[in-house]
């Protein structure tokens, strides 16, 4: 099985198409933060001007943790169809190529060939997250340093203490890796029926878009499917941010507001990956090869 | 290791069928090939032979019908018959963004090779790549990706060879230099080959024994020599009333000579020496005869049985 994955993994790195994604989260990365370092004075009085007659914040807000929080709520949105690029070619690419029918006559069954498969699209997704992390939150601290983390929401703010930040990272990159991988397993299940991958690729990002639309929208009629659409869960990493009070409204360090709804997501989330793999070998088994 | 007996076929199939929802591309096919055959399986564009043979390689499932391959059901002993099959199917495509090498590798290390560097650039020697061993495939001719696909077919020293059309889109010397590989592969080698092919002049020259298939269907099965024995030919016989001289012809000496019957023909299979003996006999079986025509050649043949004369009257109209 080892042997199968570095193949596919050998492959995907191999492909210039592959680092296009590596390639467009440097260039945006790069961009937000030469427009932070070059005027994000402006961009931090731009975000409090509702709030500085109420409170008062001493320190500096454009810290590395801030530019990360801005970066990701900005990138995640985008980062499926980076995936989708590979995820969705991973089958119909081979069929495109007419490399499908040579593989499937070697001596592998079908069902590692696509777990083999899969596994190195995970691979991938997981390193373009990694790569993600270095370039939004190691890199963001080297650049604009370390303090407390100010978050504006709709009805109130949150205060992060410091020290109380980057644990937190770690789980919301996690998370993200999670629903990117859900978005993966989508775009490898839609591989199978198309001999092109702008097919595939398409679909995927339809359904997402489709999806976040119906998860977005505040009509009582969609609220009922509204929890089983994975991409009402895929902003989940954000709960890691939102920290519980005490009843004097002091922040409780280490906490986390709702840890169950991040349970609960993370479950739905897991369920469509199995779901959506499990269907793919299904498919993939009966599949009649003819490209 | 899969034994088998040198009297038992390495490749027996029976009552194929593959249906794609409207379409039958392959109806109750039934043939078998022995080992050391070069089987060339025949027939024109659309007749079933691909289809054919990706159900041999597991691309396809059957509708109906039982593979075996080396004695053992196919879909039961799937991977470890594919460990002894190496196949190239139409076009040699590989990973244009890789080298031969790499190429080669990839593939070698799928088929459970042991892969050295000597064994790699040994078989690439073979094929005559060794000198491009490390340029991209993307800069490949069609003729040098289809020796790149034989030997991604030969690395794991496979004991069956299946090559579907391989001659197709190269220029005279890549079809005189597959043609030379096959004989060298069954002659020196000691392999099954199986060739499909729609261009008879190719399995012709190759194929030890033939099959003719025609719309999905076994049109003919045997041996090249005699199937292209120039001294044999096909008479095509009208009757008044077809049915009776079928059963006569059955009945008589004839009816060994017998062939598929195709539209309102009757084809008999004989010597030319033959045909004025045919002629007076059916005189003496009382059998009217509207027409007693032989075809004159092998080619003329496949084309009247298969689809081929279609297309000779689409032109000729």
């Amino acid at each position: 099985m080892w042997t199968l994955i570095q193949i596919e993994l050998f492959k995907i790195f191999r492909r210039p198409r592959t680092y296009i994604a590596f390639a467009a989260i440097t260039g945006l990365i790069g961009i937000i933060q030469f427009g932070l370092k070059l005027d994000g004075d402006s961009y931090v009085d731009f975000m409090m001007r509702d709030i500085t007659s109420s409170i008062t914040v001493e320190g500096k807000i454009l810290n590395g943790y801030q530019v990360c929080y801005i970066v990701l709520q900005v990138l995640l949105v985008h980062v499926p169809l980076l995936i989708a690029l590979v995820a969705a070619d991973m089958i119909s690419g081979e069929a495109n190529m007419g490399t499908l029918r040579i593989m499937l006559t070697k001596p592998i069954s079908r069902t590692r060939f696509l777990l083999a498969k899969f596994m190195a699209t995970i691979a991938y997704t997981l390193l373009l997250l990694v790569w993600l992390a270095v370039l939004a939150l190691f890199l963001n601290m080297i650049l604009f340093g370390t303090d407390d983390l100010f978050l504006l929401k709709s009805q109130y703010v949150v205060l992060l203490k410091k020290d109380d930040i980057f644990w937190r990272y770690l789980w919301a990159f996690g998370f993200a890796a999670l629903a990117m991988t859900t978005v993966a397993s989508l775009g490898f299940l839609f591989s199978l029926f198309a001999e092109n991958s702008i097919g595939p690729i398409v679909a995927t990002m339809s359904v997402i878009i489709f999806f976040t639309i119906l998860s977005t929208l505040n009509i009582p009629v969609f609220n009922k499917i509204k929890p089983f659409l994975f991409t009402t869960h895929m902003i989940g990493w954000k709960e890691f941010f939102d920290i519980k009070v005490n009843d004097a409204n002091e922040a409780i360090v280490g906490s986390i507001q709702n840890p169950q709804k991040i349970i609960n997501s993370a479950v739905v989330l897991v369920i469509h990956i199995i779901g959506f793999f499990t269907a793919s070998v299904l498919i993939f088994k009966k599949k009649d090869v003819l490209s | 290791m899969v034994l088998y007996n040198n009297m038992q076929p390495i490749v027996t199939v029976t009552g194929l069928t593959k249906q794609f929802k409207n379409l039958t591309a392959v109806q109750d096919l039934s043939f078998s090939v022995n080992e050391g055959d070069v089987y060339g399986f025949l027939g024109q564009n659309g007749a079933g032979k691909s289809t054919t043979i990706r159900m041999l390689l597991t691309l396809i499932a059957p509708t109906h019908g039982c593979i075996e391959i080396f004695g053992k059901e196919l879909t039961a002993n799937r991977n470890e018959i594919l460990s002894q099959i190496g196949a190239v199917i139409e076009k040699p495509d590989v990973y244009k963004y890789l080298s031969a090498y790499e190429n080669l590798k990839l593939f070698a290390r799928l088929s459970g090779v042991k892969v050295t560097e000597q064994l790699l650039m040994d078989q690439l020697e073979k094929v005559g790549l060794a000198s491009r061993a490390k340029d991209t495939v993307k800069t490949f001719s069609q003729g040098m990706k289809q020796r790149l696909g034989i030997a991604i077919a030969l690395v794991h020293d496979p004991k069956l060879i299946v090559l579907d059309e391989p001659t197709n889109g190269l220029d005279p010397q890549g079809i005189a230099d597959i043609r030379n590989l096959i004989l060298h592969l069954s002659r020196d080698l000691k392999k099954t080959v199986i060739v499909s092919s729609h261009l008879l002049s190719e399995i012709e020259q190759v194929a030890t024994r033939v099959l003719i298939i025609d719309r999905g269907k076994k049109i003919i099965e045997g041996n090249a020599a005699e199937l292209f024995d120039p001294s044999q030919t096909i008479v095509e016989l009208q009757t008044f009333d077809n049915g009776y001289a079928m059963e006569q012809l059955q009945l008589s000496v004839w009816g060994q000579h017998l062939q598929p019957q195709r539209d309102t023909a009757i084809l008999i299979k004989l010597d030319r020496q033959q045909i004025s003996q045919l002629h007076r006999d059916l005189v003496d079986m009382d059998i009217q005869v509207l027409s007693l025509q032989p075809r004159h050649s092998l080619e003329d043949y496949f084309l009247q049985v298969t689809s081929g004369n279609q297309h000779v009257d689409t032109y000729s109209n």
